[in-house]
């Protein structure tokens, strides 16, 4: 009886554990979201997205890094998407089972957490140091980098879950390999797919470490991917670090901004894989 | 055949070229993939090239980073690096199997969904919001909190006095290490939790016929059939604190000096490669901020690989 007794109590201070374990773990992550909206609510208005950044002491917005951030994402999303896509349709449909395909699986896995900052010093090796000149373009080759293991691995679990069926009854009609991808399997996958790119998309929208040192940063308004270009990320890194209050008050802004960017765009992305699996 | 010719046209004979043309598009791209890491190696390898020439093993040791006399060591930023990931990992760790065996076993479903949702959320957030969080609101409030009541009631040459000396502005090891950790957690028991939902019901159900506890279900059923799986989370969580550059950027201090208590400032290799290479003051400093790089590659791809083998056919 006394060890009946011993294991029940074992088991309440296991589940006891666990539960504060799952408390303390909310509190921190509901402290970080307190923090954010409320140092940063206070500061959104229409000029954050119509002023460019300002010096220290006047009025400004961040309107510059808004778009900075569209843009460089933009490139990095159009890469992204290209090759993840067939780089995963060729894992799926053609060459997965090889053994150069599991190479490069295993390869896209390491790539998928390798550390970001790392890409940042590659495409400045490649990019920013032969041509004399840190760019827009460079922030967003080194931000494709980041989204393209992504994509690939999203586009070759969704195409392995497409039924075989679909592929035999293109094949019956005659259509070659390359026809029953593009225009069944990959249409048969399109929710999948979009949602992969969103999945990408959020990964990088939030990324600073790469950008640091490719598209270095920019105080002005730049629409030229050949130039330096400011980003969000770099410049709430920026005014966090600097000792003036109302830099600051737009860095929280800042940060506010894209936390909200990043889970709006997983949410949406966990919404289309719903509809997908339907 | 008349109507032979049209469905060719339309759907591509199949040893058409263009389907040629799309196996080859598609190979191209997932050689990329492969391009993508080995020139990481290569440039990092070449660019750090002068500084491994100059400094021999003596870089890897060293501890030395100074970039007026132009003489650099990478042994701080490793030690920081180390010192760093693995006191996050354990506070991390135990953190993250709880919220999981928790959300899976015990927790009903209704509020399960909802908080496995938020902490799958949470681990997208990216770290430049934990690294700011942890600049404005953690290190003030550790700093007063924390570590002057433990400086002022040190005694003086006591071992505690040792252990708590630092400047006492909560940007230090301890809290960068408390930011690493509460960054990997959602990402870490994310992921655990989803290795432990591929653990067969019938296992579990055979478990509590025969009269386990929950607790004993978790700790001989459920933890040993994912227990490869669970070191390959780990892994991954480690790989994850040690390449983070932005939220500890923000709180280590940034200080060379070799750490020699838990509340001295001291730098990691991301942190400082993000600090100083955009102002690198001479080709010397590049190169050895590229080295470091390379050694930072070099340890994740080892702990991330190991990662991955372990966690081979899991879809994570």
């Amino acid at each position: 009886m006394n060890r009946a007794l011993f294991r029940r109590l074992g088991n309440y201070l296991f589940v006891g554990v666990c539960g504060v374990a799952t408390l303390i773990a909310l509190t921190a992550l509901v402290m970080i979201l307190w923090s954010l909206v409320s140092k940063g609510i206070g500061g959104i208005d229409l000029k954050i997205f119509t002023m460019t950044q300002p010096a220290p002491g006047s009025e400004g917005g961040l309107s510059n890094a808004i778009v900075g951030s569209l843009i460089m994402c933009g490139i990095g999303m159009a890469i992204a998407l290209v090759v993840g896509i067939l780089a995963g349709t060729w894992l799926a449909e053609y060459g997965g089972d090889t053994t150069y395909g599991q190479v490069v699986r295993f390869f896209n896995d390491v790539l998928l957490s390798a550390p970001s900052i790392l890409v940042g010093l590659f495409v400045y090796e490649i990019l920013v140091q032969p041509f004399h000149g840190f760019s827009a373009l460079a922030g967003g080759v080194a931000l494709a980098f980041l989204a393209t293991p992504i994509v690939t691995r999203t586009t070759e679990d969704i195409l392995n879950l497409q039924p075989h069926a679909l592929r035999e009854a293109g094949m019956a009609l005659g259509a070659s390999r390359a026809f029953v991808i593009r225009k069944i399997i990959w249409k048969a996958a399109r929710a999948g797919l979009v949602t992969g790119g969103l999945l990408g998309f959020a990964r990088i929208s939030g990324e600073t470490a790469p950008l640091l040192f490719t598209s270095l940063g920019n105080q002005f308004f730049s629409t030229n991917v050949t130039q330096p270009m400011a980003t969000l990320p770099t410049t709430i890194f920026q005014f966090a670090l600097s000792a003036y209050d109302d830099w600051q008050r737009l860095a929280w802004v800042g940060a506010m901004l894209i936390a909200i960017a990043v889970l709006s765009i997983n949410i949406i992305g966990r919404i289309v894989a719903r509809e997908a699996r339907r | 055949m008349a109507t032979a010719a049209p469905m060719e046209s339309r759907f591509g004979h199949p040893k058409a070229t263009g389907g040629i043309i799309f196996e080859a598009a598609c190979f191209a791209a997932a050689t990329l993939l492969l391009a993508a890491l080995g020139g990481v190696v290569i440039s990092l390898a070449i660019g750090g090239w002068p500084a491994f020439q100059q400094f021999g093993f003596g870089f890897l040791t060293s501890s030395e980073w100074n970039p007026v006399t132009e003489v650099y060591g990478a042994g701080t930023a490793i030690v920081g690096t180390l010192i760093t990931s693995f006191l996050a990992l354990l506070v991390a760790l135990p953190l993250a199997l709880g919220v999981a065996v928790f959300l899976v076993e015990f927790c009903p479903r209704v509020i399960a969904q909802p908080i496995a949702i938020a902490v799958e959320l949470l681990a997208g957030i990216p770290s430049i919001v934990y690294g700011m969080w942890g600049l404005f609101v953690l290190a003030p409030w550790f700093a007063e909190n924390v570590q002057m009541p433990l400086m002022m009631s040190a005694e003086p040459g006591s071992w505690q006095e040792t252990l708590f000396s630092g400047i006492p502005n909560g940007a230090n090891i301890f809290t960068a290490s408390l930011i690493l950790a509460v960054m990997i957690l959602p990402y870490m028991a994310a992921v655990m939790r989803e290795l432990f939902m591929t653990v067969p019901p019938q296992l579990r159900e055979a478990a509590y016929g025969l009269g386990c506890t929950p607790f004993e279900v978790v700790r001989s059923v459920v933890v040993p059939y994912v227990r490869r799986g669970v070191i390959g989370v780990i892994m991954l969580g480690l790989g994850r604190a040690l390449g983070e550059t932005m939220a500890v950027t923000f709180i280590i201090g940034n200080s060379h000096d070799f750490p020699d208590s838990v509340f001295a400032s001291g730098s990691t290799i991301a942190s400082t490669i993000a600090n100083e290479f955009a102002e690198a003051t001479s080709d010397m400093h590049s190169a050895a901020l590229v080295a470091l790089g390379l050694v930072l590659f070099l340890i994740t791809f080892i702990v991330l690989a190991f990662a991955r083998l372990l966690l081979r056919g899991q879809k994570i």
